[in-house]
């Protein structure tokens, strides 16, 4: 399907007021309340408009798949400093930007929304409008590439998008440390305020796993300095992947998986259930059934949020709900992006 | 540009000003001309207005009600916070309430733990590295202004600074933002966690100019400060093969914690007034730093200065130590100051391009001050592209400064033609607000109003800053035909 074809089913769908799933590989269905409405496909808006790796920029059509992307990148030695988790084969970019996922190099790399840099989106009316552009620094205008990351397809089907890249670490080192959870918090944030090159870190069952990326010289002084036991290059390639993708033993089985955003700093939190931590201390995962209304309120407690993740059914919501004021404010924006609310309704929120 | 006298509403004020006292002390309201005068501009001082009344408040609570007095009455308001902003967003409303956040100045928490610093709008940037110093953190964002400019100025710009190639911009560097809502509503935008839910509405009120919200209180982010930083500084005989030299950089796989170039008459002016040791026969230098651990700086200094010379670099200084370090550092900090030592005014512009347009970009700017008749040195963050050319002129020749605008102006539209923007970090203010037609399109200028009005229906707070109304893009388009051709007729248009 061309642009243009998108463009006039979003008209022609707006006029008769039918809701649009937006969808690339399908690869994220679970993420976020239960997709509705008639299929868009975005796959066939694909390929790579603009690569220049000196620049340090990509500019990428949504239909994109991340595994060709990365394949590209990789053949400059360059990365999506995100990381992003693919959840399966078909991952496209345009998915993984509304998605607005990261992975575990987000703590010391960024976010999705850190590297966008400028997107092309169609809206509710199906106009195409372009925010941002392929430049590192560029504040005309709202901010609005970034507001795109995670914002589930309700703003607009995010069509192009260019994002800034980083070189690809020179040398990674895995180490494994025997550490209660407590401990452990401590420890990443300690670390992390010491000029330390770590890029990912997992804490599960009383074993912590930390990964150091950047110069040869930095990351040997600093496996050094931390200990631990070293771990073999290809087994941490593919605990980090288990990590990233959630096909480590921790995300099998049928019990809700919630994604717990917290201050990397808060305490272990007292939930029933199993917990996996990443980003030194600020991702926490658990597998529990406690209820919806007690996971939330101990993660506000605790000065976050909490999503329910992967579960059979989300009938308490997929995301935490927001304040009266906060809530006005993303209906209104919803509305002056997609006034006749077709674009992925309910998706984010029920009530819009 | 121009000042234009105030024709301030004395019925007006006087009932604002009272509305005002009903709740605020007598010190927080500002009304007589002497008093009000201060406030007339920012940083970009060919713009003026006297504000018809300047609040100064204490306290949150003060900042809600003077939101929900203005709202009530329809007063438009603009907040302030150093007032170093270059762009004129600050610029007063002759017809409105200036807000002034400059008595906001505590650092509220610091927590070295979770590396985050609670601070006030009115803080220093540079304020806010030096109290977590002893914690061996810093704010890593740093424009050339840090040591007036406020955290809640950098929000409202997202300003960069000398690193943020490396280390990214304000909204990279910022967890929270509180604030309140024209209509007095407390607002919370991200949080303590790396994200929050719904959309990230931190990341649309982080460089939105002061026209959705009214800052509060900032949550940064700090970083470790790095163990060891070195900085080369190279000397090109040409500045294209500098340019070409900051992309062999990039290609080498490294990311210098700061990589600048000044063109010859910029490094004649700042040696003059900082005598940095800056090589004055060289047609451009690069500052290219590195930091981290101290085998990593090493390494990666070897590496550079490897690149730099196969790239054609005719000199390259290591710095030995930090002392020297901040020397070389100082004359690009100082370049806006040492080019107002050497001409009455000078101009500032903030373009960014693509990197590899560089050499072209420079070309035309030689064009320009050619044609224009006027001298243009620059200074450039090299890394991210961001271009500051300074024009010199005389603002007491009313021609140099027509002539200074028209030459602004087609630079800012050759960025936007070689496919970057009209500002990288100064911000539209009422500076760019024309080009800003250039840059976008009617269709996005439509939702950029759109977004206001979700946040700000009466358009009360910093009017006419940012977005041009597009009855405004009519008349700009319709002024800006030159020798009977639309400029760029390929860009949209109304």
């Amino acid at each position: 399907m061309t642009l243009e074809n998108i463009q006039e089913r979003i008209r022609e769908a707006a006029g008769r007021g039918a809701a649009l799933c937006i969808r690339g590989g399908g690869s994220k269905d679970f993420y976020g309340n239960a997709p509705r409405g008639e299929i868009l496909d975005t796959r066939t808006h694909a390929g790579v408009v603009d690569y220049e790796p000196t620049e340090l920029v990509m500019t990428v059509r949504c239909g994109t798949l991340l595994a060709d992307i990365q394949e590209i990148l990789d053949a400059k030695k360059q990365i999506l400093a995100f990381e992003p988790p693919h959840f399966g084969a078909g991952a496209t970019l345009g998915g993984c930007v509304a998605a607005g996922l990261s992975g575990p190099r987000r703590a010391s790399a960024g976010s999705v929304r850190d590297a966008m840099l400028g997107a092309k989106i169609l809206d509710g009316r199906g106009q195409l409008l372009s925010f941002g552009g392929q430049v590192m620094k560029n504040v005309a205008g709202y901010d609005v590439s970034r507001l795109l990351a995670g914002s589930l397809g309700t703003l607009g089907v995010i069509v192009e998008v260019s994002l800034k890249l980083l070189p690809r670490p020179p040398e990674e080192r895995t180490l494994k440390f025997e550490l209660l959870q407590a401990k452990a918090l401590e420890s990443l944030n300690r670390w992390a305020a010491r000029p330390l090159p770590v890029s990912a870190s997992a804490w599960r069952d009383g074993e912590l796993s930390l990964r150091l990326s950047g110069a040869a010289s930095a990351v040997r002084a600093a496996a050094d300095k931390l200990g631990g036991e070293a771990v073999a290059q290809e087994e941490a390639a593919r605990f980090w992947e288990g990590i990233r993708e959630q096909s480590a033993p921790f995300f099998a089985g049928d019990a809700p998986l919630w994604r717990l955003s917290l201050p990397s700093q808060a305490p272990a939190l007292a939930l029933p259930g199993e917990q996996l931590l990443e980003w030194g201390g600020a991702l926490r995962w658990l597998r529990s059934r406690a209820e919806a209304q007690t996971i939330r309120a101990a993660a506000a407690q605790a000065g976050g949020h909490a999503t329910l993740f992967r579960a059979t059914q989300k009938s308490q919501g997929a995301f935490a709900p927001l304040t009266p004021v906060l809530a006005r404010l993303h209906r209104d924006l919803k509305r002056a992006f997609d006034p006749a609310g077709i674009l992925n309704p309910g998706r984010m929120y029920p009530e819009f | 540009m121009g000042s234009a006298l105030p024709e301030i509403d004395f019925q007006r004020q006087k009932q604002v000003a009272e509305a005002l006292r009903a709740f605020l002390p007598e010190r927080c309201v500002l009304w007589a001309r002497e008093d009000t005068q201060p406030y007339e501009c920012d940083g970009l001082t060919a713009y003026r207005r006297v504000p018809m009344v300047v609040a100064l408040p204490e306290t949150e609570a003060q900042v809600q009600r003077i939101l929900r007095t203005c709202h009530a009455l329809g007063v438009p308001v603009v907040p302030r916070g150093a007032g170093t902003g270059l762009s004129g967003g600050a610029l007063p409303p002759g017809d409105g309430v200036l807000l002034s956040l400059a008595k906001f100045m505590r650092v509220l928490r610091i927590d070295p733990l979770a590396r985050i610093a609670v601070v006030q709008p009115g803080v220093r940037n540079a304020a806010i590295s030096d109290v977590v110093a002893p914690f061996d953190l810093y704010y890593a964002p740093d424009p050339s202004s840090q040591i007036a400019c406020s955290i809640g100025g950098n929000v409202a710009e997202n300003s960069g600074g000398v690193h943020c190639l490396k280390y990214g911009l304000t909204v990279h560097n910022v967890l929270r933002v509180r604030g309140y809502t024209i209509e007095g509503e407390p607002v919370d935008f991200g949080s303590e966690a790396l994200d929050s839910a719904g959309y990230d509405l931190l990341a649309l009120a982080i460089g939105s100019e002061g026209l959705l919200a009214v800052t509060t209180e900032v949550t940064v982010k700090l970083l470790p400060r790095p163990e060891a930083a070195r900085v080369i500084m190279a000397s090109f005989d040409d500045v294209e093969k500098a340019g070409d030299a900051v992309a062999a950089v990039i290609a080498a796989g490294i990311v210098p914690a700061g990589l600048e170039m000044m063109d010859k008459p910029a490094t004649a002016a700042v040696e003059q007034f900082v005598h940095a040791g800056y090589d004055l026969d060289a047609a451009a230098i690069l500052l290219c730093e590195s930091d981290g651990s101290a085998a990593e700086v090493e390494d990666e200094i070897a590496r550079m200065e490897q690149v730099l010379k196969a790239a054609g670099a005719t000199r390259c200084t290591v710095s030995r130590n930090d002392a020297e370090r901040l020397r070389f550092w100082s004359g690009r900090k100082a370049a806006f100051p040492a080019v107002g030592r050497i001409s009455p005014d000078y101009y500032c512009m903030d373009g960014t391009i693509p990197k590899k347009r560089l050499g072209e970009v420079l070309n035309f700017i030689g064009a320009m001050e050619r044609k224009y008749g006027l001298r243009c040195p620059n200074v450039f963050h090299a890394g991210d592209g961001n271009l500051h050319p300074l024009i010199l002129f005389d603002a007491n020749d009313p021609d140099q400064l027509r002539r200074t605008e028209e030459f602004a102006a087609e630079v800012l539209e050759k960025c936007v033609e070689v496919g970057g923007t009209i500002t990288g970090e100064h911000g539209v203010g009422v500076e760019k607000i024309d080009q800003m037609c250039v840059q976008f399109g009617a269709a996005e200028l439509d939702m950029f109003h759109a977004i206001k009005r979700v946040f700000d229906a009466k358009g009360l707070l910093n009017p006419g800053k940012a977005v041009p109304a597009l009855s405004r893009c009519a008349e700009f388009g319709r002024k800006h035909v030159k020798a009977g051709q639309l400029g760029h007729a390929g860009l949209p248009r109304f």
